[in-house]
């Protein structure tokens, strides 16, 4: 299968979140470390056929975030992502 | 916002098959009776995990193609012929079976009514599940007027237009939804839409003006939405009232 036909969105990666954070991470705004353009968490790549869940930045293919489910752990790397931006609630 | 609106943390639960309903020979849709279901927003998906009596786990993400307020969850699955889920989901689970589900997850790729429009919903394939929500959603709180809503979809033939019966209602009404579909793989004789694959030129005859502001949401396989979305931004829609998800065969 074509590598381009398994990219998804970041909207993939929202359930796997959605298990420790209790506000929605696919709103939060990431500035990529690589270009600094800055895009909502659910409008990055997403590559989900990974150990894990790897998520890119469409524009310069940086990576931003990986997630990988070990055991009962959650593995978050954030190193390409320079600013998360979260709406706080309320 | 809603989006940021505080939530537990989301946990799997289970669901309840109450109804199966094939809507096509590749596309089945999942009725369930989901306890305690916190309700969910148009657009919205559910990750469903089966688990193998090994204690192997395979997890896949599906639209809920239910409207917010309707009894039952609904989603509708297309049986991918190498898949380790949709097999079992379209050939094998039975009415009664329990499923266990985690959602609604995904607040990107979510219409509310406060959004308003005009809304042009683009689909290809399966990627119509998620806009039928929307319209659904929208059939029921919106005043057809305040929100004109426009539908183009595209499907390989016309045994393969998933919806169809809904789609029909949901264009009867005066001020109801606009549906365009196009065939990409067959002209049958009396197909009142149109054929061939989705291109600038016709989303350029279906797109609402850019002057109108239109939010658009465009659903499919990734080389279909990549189109999609860089037409529509070609014909001078706003970036960021171009929300998109894409969907494959993979899950985590």
């Amino acid at each position: 299968m074509d590598e381009r036909e398994l990219l998804l969105d970041g909207n993939a990666a929202a359930g796997l979140l959605g298990e420790v954070f209790t506000v929605e991470m696919t709103l939060a705004r990431t500035t990529c470390g690589g270009c600094g353009a800055v895009r909502a968490l659910g409008a990055l790549d997403a590559y989900m056929h990974a150990p894990g869940v790897v998520l890119r930045c469409p524009g310069c293919q940086q990576v931003l975030v990986r997630a990988a489910r070990a055991g009962d752990r959650l593995l978050l790397d954030l190193q390409g992502v320079r600013v998360l931006g979260i709406d706080l609630p309320g | 916002m809603a989006g940021t609106a505080v939530r537990g943390r989301l946990t799997w639960t289970l669901g309840t098959v109450v109804e199966l309903a094939d809507q096509t020979e590749r596309v089945r849709s999942i009725l369930l009776e989901v306890p305690g279901w916190p309700g969910h927003r148009p657009g919205q998906h559910v990750d469903v995990r089966l688990t193998a009596e090994d204690g192997y786990q395979a997890q896949r993400s599906y639209s809920i193609a239910s409207a917010p307020g309707e009894r039952l969850l609904e989603l509708a699955v297309e049986l991918l012929p190498d898949g380790e889920v949709s097999p079992y989901l379209t050939r094998e689970l039975r009415v009664a079976d329990r499923l266990e589900l985690r959602g609604p997850v995904g607040g990107w790729f979510v219409w509310e009514p406060a959004l308003g429009g005009p809304l042009l919903l683009v689909g290809g394939g399966s990627g119509i599940v998620p806009l039928v929500a929307i319209a659904r959603h929208r059939a029921a709180v919106a005043g057809d007027a305040e929100v004109p809503a426009r539908l183009l979809y595209s499907a390989r033939t016309r045994a393969d237009v998933l919806f169809a019966g809904d789609l029909e209602r949901l264009a009867g009404s005066p001020g109801g939804l606009e549906v365009v579909g196009t065939l990409t793989r067959e002209r049958p004789p009396g197909w009142p839409g149109r054929t061939g694959r989705v291109d600038a030129g016709l989303l350029a005859e279906v797109a609402w003006p850019a002057a109108r502001r239109p939010l658009a949401f465009v659903c499919g396989p990734t080389g279909f939405v990549e189109l999609v979305a860089g037409a529509l931004a070609g014909l001078g829609l706003e970036p960021g009232r171009i929300r998109t998800e894409r969907f494959g065969p993979t899950g985590t």
